[in-house]
């Protein structure tokens, strides 16, 4: 398959837009990603021809609507080489993390050992703060090396019989550091310990195979992964899964139900009480579909090329600073200007045209670590284009103007 | 009473009233912008001593600090304030022009949406939007209101 920018851009249509006046360059991918004529039109569909209920009519509608948000379900399953059951819908990767928290976390004792990463967005820290109070576990931090990537040697220190969890994210959000889960997976399970993924950041950058992986639980958003707002997913271990008490109580994720007591519903729906986001999961489905539908490769060479260039325009930019730069990071562009606070860089870029995020990209401990406020960070996508680098350092000099 | 209250010239020399008209005359986004980070640097900077937990407003993405004093015999409130981010401190200087040295009815009393408004900033700079320029209103607003 070839790769041809233009042809991709144009499923994108919010990028062909005027932002005040000026073309847009969206550099805030990590916070959420575009979304492709495939997903839009697989939501408007289902409102339009299929919206029922799932799981529950006794009528065509709810067929039809069971049946696409069942093949999203494994279109989910496949991308990650997990089996369907595995698969549960979620609001995203933060309530991916709290679920787990708080059901697998519920075995947690006094004594017992968490640990999590510096680099971790605060989503992947206080769900496990907050198990940790409650069982009187203790929470360690993995400490982070100069250039953004974890300290391995410190890591394997802090594993011991009492850890129980580990719980790290794959791509940090704010540097955009890849860490080596495989082999940090196959540690914690040395000492016994179970093993979660915050993929928010990964999963639109590259394939995700959890039994390759060996994790026991991996958790990612729809809407950074070019599917719609309010889906996300939890792969969790079967195993693991059936061992869990469920969490939220309800329709959907009962067997029976009395008031004496009540039975739980087999997996993933256990986990899945009340209506779901339908048209949401359906969307991300689709978005999934059409992401297998592209040549992954190419997109992945197309960012290492973005993130190449970008960096070298970076390194010639007097002033600038870049945060993160551990080697085979994904294509996130973290960064301060000399003396310029961020929050000004973002504003004055966006009078220009060009999205970025500024601040502690909830990630407030590893800026403390770095001894910075916040950061400017550029993140690209598989839609951006040498002409969005451009726009970047072309506003950025106008920037340096104004300090 | 101390120099960041005294020597502002934010409600003396600089008022709303001038801010208005100087902005009117700006037509694009670059030179309102320079003309906002100018106002800012011509705010007194607060002594790090005084950029305390109390004074610290929230909802901002930048850090900023607000304190002020009334006087009594002339009834009026002296207000400073300070933030690490240029843009922020031009914001909170406009917020300055319309509401230093008023008495805490007049800044009851004062129109800020109108103010922003005519300014155009809720175009280009809404007060909504992280910069944290209502909760520095608020503030104010909310210390005005225990006075009166």
């Amino acid at each position: 398959m070839s790769f041809d920018i233009a042809a991709l851009r144009a499923q994108f249509p919010i990028l062909s837009q005027t932002v005040r006046g000026k073309a847009l360059a969206y550099l805030d991918n990590g916070a959420t990603t575009q979304k492709p004529e495939a997903v839009m039109h697989a939501v408007d569909a289902y409102y339009r021809e299929c919206n029922s209920n799932v799981h529950r009519g006794a009528h065509y509608l709810s067929d039809e609507a069971t049946t696409r948000f069942e093949n999203a379900r494994q279109s989910v399953a496949d991308f990650v080489n997990a089996s369907r059951e595995e698969i549960i819908w979620t609001r995203g990767t933060t309530e991916s993390i709290n679920l787990v928290a708080s059901c697998h976390g519920a075995s947690l004792k006094a004594g017992d050992e968490v640990i999590i990463s510096t680099l971790e967005h605060h989503s992947n820290i206080v769900p496990w703060q907050m198990a940790c109070e409650r069982s009187g576990a203790t929470l360690k931090v993995i400490p982070m090396q100069p250039d953004g990537s974890l300290d391995l040697a410190a890591y394997r220190a802090l594993l011991n019989e009492r850890t129980r969890i580990v719980a790290v994210t794959h791509v940090s959000n704010a540097l955009g550091t890849v860490n080596p889960v495989a082999d940090m997976i196959r540690d914690a399970k040395a000492v016994g310990a179970a093993t979660l993924l915050d993929g928010a950041q990964a999963v639109s950058h590259f394939n995700i195979d959890v039994r390759a992986l060996d994790c026991d639980f991996y958790a990612f958003s729809g809407h950074k992964l070019f599917g719609p707002t309010g889906i996300g997913v939890l792969y969790g271990r079967k195993e693991l899964l059936e061992a869990m008490p469920p969490w939220l109580g309800g329709g959907e994720m009962i067997e029976t139900v009395s008031f004496e007591r009540s039975t739980w519903n087999r997996l993933p729906y256990k986990f899945e009480a009340g209506t779901p986001n339908i048209a949401g999961a359906i969307g991300l489905g689709a978005a999934i579909d059409w992401l297998r539908g592209q040549d992954r490769s190419a997109l992945a060479a197309h960012e290492a090329e973005l993130l190449h260039d970008a960096t070298a325009r970076a390194e010639a930019f007097e002033g600038m600073r870049l945060i993160g730069t551990a080697p085979g990071k994904v294509a996130v562009l973290s960064f301060l200007l000399d003396g310029a606070h961020p929050h000004d860089v973002g504003q004055l870029l966006d009078q220009q045209g060009v999205a970025v995020r500024t601040g502690h990209h909830c990630t407030m401990p590893l800026m403390d670590c770095l001894g910075i406020p916040g950061t400017v960070r550029a993140s690209f996508s598989i839609y951006n284009d040498s002409t969005d680098i451009e726009r970047l350092f072309n506003a950025l000099e106008k920037v340096k103007s104004f300090l | 009473m101390e120099s960041f209250y005294s020597e502002s010239p934010f409600g003396t020399s600089i008022t709303a009233e001038e801010v208005l008209d100087s902005i009117g005359f700006l037509d694009d986004w670059e030179e309102r912008y320079r003309y906002i980070i100018d106002l800012g640097k011509s705010l007194p900077a607060l002594p790090d001593e005084l950029k305390t937990e109390e004074r610290f407003v929230r909802g901002c993405q930048s850090q900023v600090w607000l304190t002020q004093q009334f006087d009594q015999a002339e009834n009026r409130i002296y207000l400073a304030v300070d933030s690490d981010a240029l843009i922020v401190r031009g914001l909170a200087a406009i917020v300055l022009a319309a509401l230093n040295r008023k008495s805490p009815q007049e800044i009851l009393d004062y129109d800020m949406e109108a103010y922003f408004s005519k300014l155009d900033l809720l175009k280009h700079l809404s007060p909504t939007r992280g910069n944290g320029v209502q909760a520095m209103v608020a503030r104010v607003r909310d210390e005005a209101q225990r006075l009166v």
